[in-house]
């Protein structure tokens, strides 16, 4: 079956570029879904992400500056619900510009309550924003939760096949 | 990539159940709008009901309603009541599998195998319903 997570009532929240006092609890979020704590990661993504530009807060910066990485937060007050983190690319392989969705987590016991529906919109209208007109990403096969969910937000296989071998 | 028709059957009854799970529908309905046999379909949803995903509703008006959770449900949950859509990683073997040749070509046909059941695995009956929607 799916998940085994019940469903619960939808959860309000307010979507924002994450801050640095935010780490700690995405670590935490992260470090709850996989079980294991990587906090220089989640760290130096915040730093290459959100934390080198100037225009931290998305929605005052000025209209002529695109932004094309995103490190978003689900936020109540100063409680982090839920993360995710995406950036537009162009030209691999001959792909024009596109949204790649590479993280994404929500509090195990809020899930079910629309953060992560949440999320997932508010950065494709960062992307669609940006000129993308599509979102890609790319998962463990196994991952059955997290692939069940872009599953139910409309995504399918698309044109790309990810190959790798052994070094 | 091909199903047989009791999966079919079965993936067709159990949508059709589940858009709509306060309404029931006869085998006689169902089977009409697929074109498919009624005694064929009345035999698979009494599998599915077996399993839970059905309830049989006696008298007047009867006939079956979706009784599971179209959000957990997935569609490789239906499939596997009916068939297996990984024979080889299930231990399958044929001639010449102890080859190398065979054992490459195992290889290959594993990686097909293990896309598949995931792309089944990850799509549940509610994403599905909305698939089916978007195509209206």
């Amino acid at each position: 079956m799916a998940n085994s997570h019940p469903r619960h009532a939808e959860r309000k929240c307010t979507v924002r570029l994450a801050k640095a006092s935010d780490i700690p609890q995405v670590i935490a979020i992260d470090a709850e879904n996989t079980g294991i704590s990587k906090a220089e990661y989640w760290e130096d993504l915040f730093e290459r992400y959100n934390n080198r530009s100037s225009d931290i807060d998305d929605e005052t910066q000025p209209k002529s500056v695109k932004r094309y990485r995103f490190f978003l937060a689900a936020c109540d007050g100063d409680s982090v619900l839920g993360f995710i983190i995406g950036e537009v690319r162009a030209w691999e392989f001959g792909s024009p510009l596109c949204g790649w969705v590479f993280a994404i987590g929500v509090r195990s016991e809020i899930r079910q309550a629309g953060i992560g529906n949440t999320l997932f919109e508010a950065l494709n209208e960062r992307f669609r924003k940006a000129g993308a007109n599509k979102v890609r990403t790319m998962l463990a096969r196994d991952h059955t939760l997290i692939m069940s969910f872009f599953r139910s937000q409309g995504m399918m296989a698309g044109p790309f096949i990810e190959l790798e071998k052994d070094l | 990539m091909k199903l047989q028709k009791a999966t079919r059957c079965a993936l067709f009854a159990i949508l059709e159940l589940a858009a709509g799970p306060d309404r029931q529908l006869s085998a006689n309905e169902i089977a009409e709008k697929y074109g498919i046999s009624t005694n064929h379909l009345a035999k698979v949803l009494r599998s599915l009901g077996r399993v839970g995903l059905v309830e049989a509703v006696r008298g007047a008006g009867g006939g079956y309603r979706f009784s599971g959770n179209r959000r957990r449900t997935t569609l490789l949950d239906i499939i596997q009541l009916f068939e297996t859509i990984d024979p080889i990683r299930h231990g399958e073997r044929e001639d010449g599998d102890d080859t190398s040749e065979g054992k490459a070509l195992c290889q290959v046909l594993m990686e097909i195998e293990d896309t598949a059941r995931a792309t089944f695995a990850s799509i549940t009956l509610d994403t599905m319903i909305k698939l089916v929607d978007r195509g209206r």
